[in-house]
């Protein structure tokens, strides 16, 4: 048996500190919706001297872009992206105390170096179980850049949403990563 | 075709493979059935995983010691379960769609334009799912409907159509590499090749995987057999006993990798490898790796 901590958002740098690479671990509470193209816009915004269009400290992100949703469904599959687009992109938000990441696949030398600085932890979802995960959204609407349609960024709310932590503030790796 | 495809498969009672005198009849066909059965094969392959890949995924599960891969195993059957139960998508990638066809050369194809009508059918059938295409890859304008599809189109002889088709996801298609080795490179080079495309594919390429392989053709069609690979079912065996003992050869030694489900760790990397080869040139032994997902979306009609 799989112990599984549950953790809700937002989430302090001081209890993300406490997560360790290969806990399976249960998110519940308020998680924003963003991929390749909300996250290009972000960063614009934040250049410009603009604040994102959600708060960012103590913020959990999910790279996803869902399946449109069946009726009676409040949200269609919606399963992790490939988290690496996001890389450089991503150094700006945790700066400002973005303090999770869910999303697939490995990340970056300098996002790994950032999780540690800032005390921050990205989290694996299954990718290919999307249908199953969804059923662990049970609120969802868009606050930001309607025009992009799946691209857009959504605020969700979860519910014991499973993620496994594959990148801790301490440097630990989950992720299985062969010699060059 | 040497192999039996146990995957979504749909048969339409026509009048193929009649003959007279041992030589088959030409045959009208309306490219509106072509619509009409891409249209169903595609909606179904969405919420219906194959059997053979639930099958050896279950398998996988009784090999796996780690808890955390028999977690992940798990919750992708139930995945599919819940899925097909709901006639909702698998995954929400519901990818690019690609198909293949056989076209008997007594088919007369009647009453418009086949790719308009395949288009069509793609259309209709991506209406309730995630539209994934571009319609230019710099201009990155979303077509809005998941159409053109990745078409192929094969002349062979009798009156039967056959349509097989995949619906890929990018996650894995972004980790599949292609490259053409000199022969000096042998074997020992082709093995290297292909085991380190599955190595730095990682978790990236949502394992478990099913590698698709192609060895010789050219440039443009090594690309063709490694993604025609992926159209063979979990279990089947390439004919060549040479090559059946690549592909054996191959799977133990990226099952060795550790990578295991999600790239979390585990014995389960892959659940197959599937190589097909082609003749080539003096001069070069192509090699393409096609990798294939948790979401092996995937079917076969019959006209």
């Amino acid at each position: 048996m799989l112990e599984t901590p549950e953790i809700s958002t937002p989430l302090d740098a001081e209890h993300a500190r406490t997560l360790r690479a290969g806990t399976k671990v249960l998110v519940s509470g308020r998680v924003y919706g963003a991929r390749d193209a909300a996250h290009r816009r972000i960063v614009d915004l934040l250049d410009a001297g603009e604040p994102a269009p959600f708060p960012l400290d103590g913020s959990i992100i999910y790279y996803v872009g869902p399946a449109p949703a069946k009726e009676g469904h409040m949200i269609g599959p919606a399963g992790p992206t490939t988290s690496g687009r996001m890389d450089t992109l991503t150094l700006p938000l945790l700066e400002r105390g973005l303090r999770g990441m869910i999303g697939k696949g490995y990340r970056s030398p300098d996002v790994r170096a950032a999780l540690c600085r800032y005390g921050a932890v990205y989290f694996a979802a299954i990718g290919g179980a999307a249908a199953l995960l969804a059923r662990h959204i049970v609120a969802k609407r868009v606050v930001a850049f309607a025009d992009l349609g799946s691209e857009a960024i959504f605020e969700f709310t979860f519910d014991r949403f499973p993620v496994v932590v594959a990148n801790d503030a301490s440097g630990g790796e989950a992720y299985v990563r062969l010699p060059d | 075709m040497p192999y039996d495809d146990r995957g979504a498969q749909i048969r339409m009672t026509t009048s193929a493979d009649s003959t007279v005198n041992g030589r088959s009849v030409s045959r009208d066909v309306d490219v509106a059935l072509l619509s009409d059965a891409v249209e169903r094969a595609l909606r179904a392959a969405a919420s219906r995983l194959p059997p053979d890949y639930l099958g050896a995924l279950a398998d996988a599960s009784h090999r796996e010691s780690s808890p955390l891969a028999i977690d992940i195993i798990g919750t992708l059957l139930d995945n599919a379960a819940y899925a097909e139960h709901e006639q909702i998508a698998t995954c929400q990638d519901t990818g690019m769609a690609m198909l293949f066809l056989e076209i008997g050369q007594d088919v007369h194809l009647t009453g418009g334009n086949v790719v308009d009508a395949l288009n069509d059918g793609v259309r209709r059938a991506y209406r309730d799912l995630r539209k994934s295409i571009v319609g230019d890859p710099l201009l990155r304008k979303n077509t809005g409907d998941n159409s053109p599809a990745n078409l192929h189109f094969d002349i062979v002889p009798g009156n039967a159509i056959r349509i097989q088709g995949l619906m890929k996801g990018f996650g894995a298609e972004m980790m599949s590499r292609l490259v053409l080795l000199p022969p000096a490179a042998g074997i020992g080079g082709v093995k290297d090749f292909i085991v380190d495309v599955v190595g730095r594919a990682g978790p990236n390429a949502c394992p478990p995987l099913i590698v698709g392989v192609g060895i010789g053709g050219s440039f443009d069609s090594v690309g063709l057999l490694a993604k025609r690979a992926l159209l063979r079912p979990l279990g089947s065996v390439n004919p060549l006993p040479h090559v059946a003992s690549l592909e054996s050869e191959l799977i133990a030694t990226i099952n060795a990798l550790g990578i295991g489900p999600q790239g979390l760790g585990g014995v389960t990397t892959a659940l197959g490898v599937h190589v097909e080869v082609g003749a080539t040139h003096i001069a070069a032994i192509p090699v393409a790796v096609n990798l294939n997902c948790s979401a092996p979306r995937r079917f076969t009609v019959e006209l």
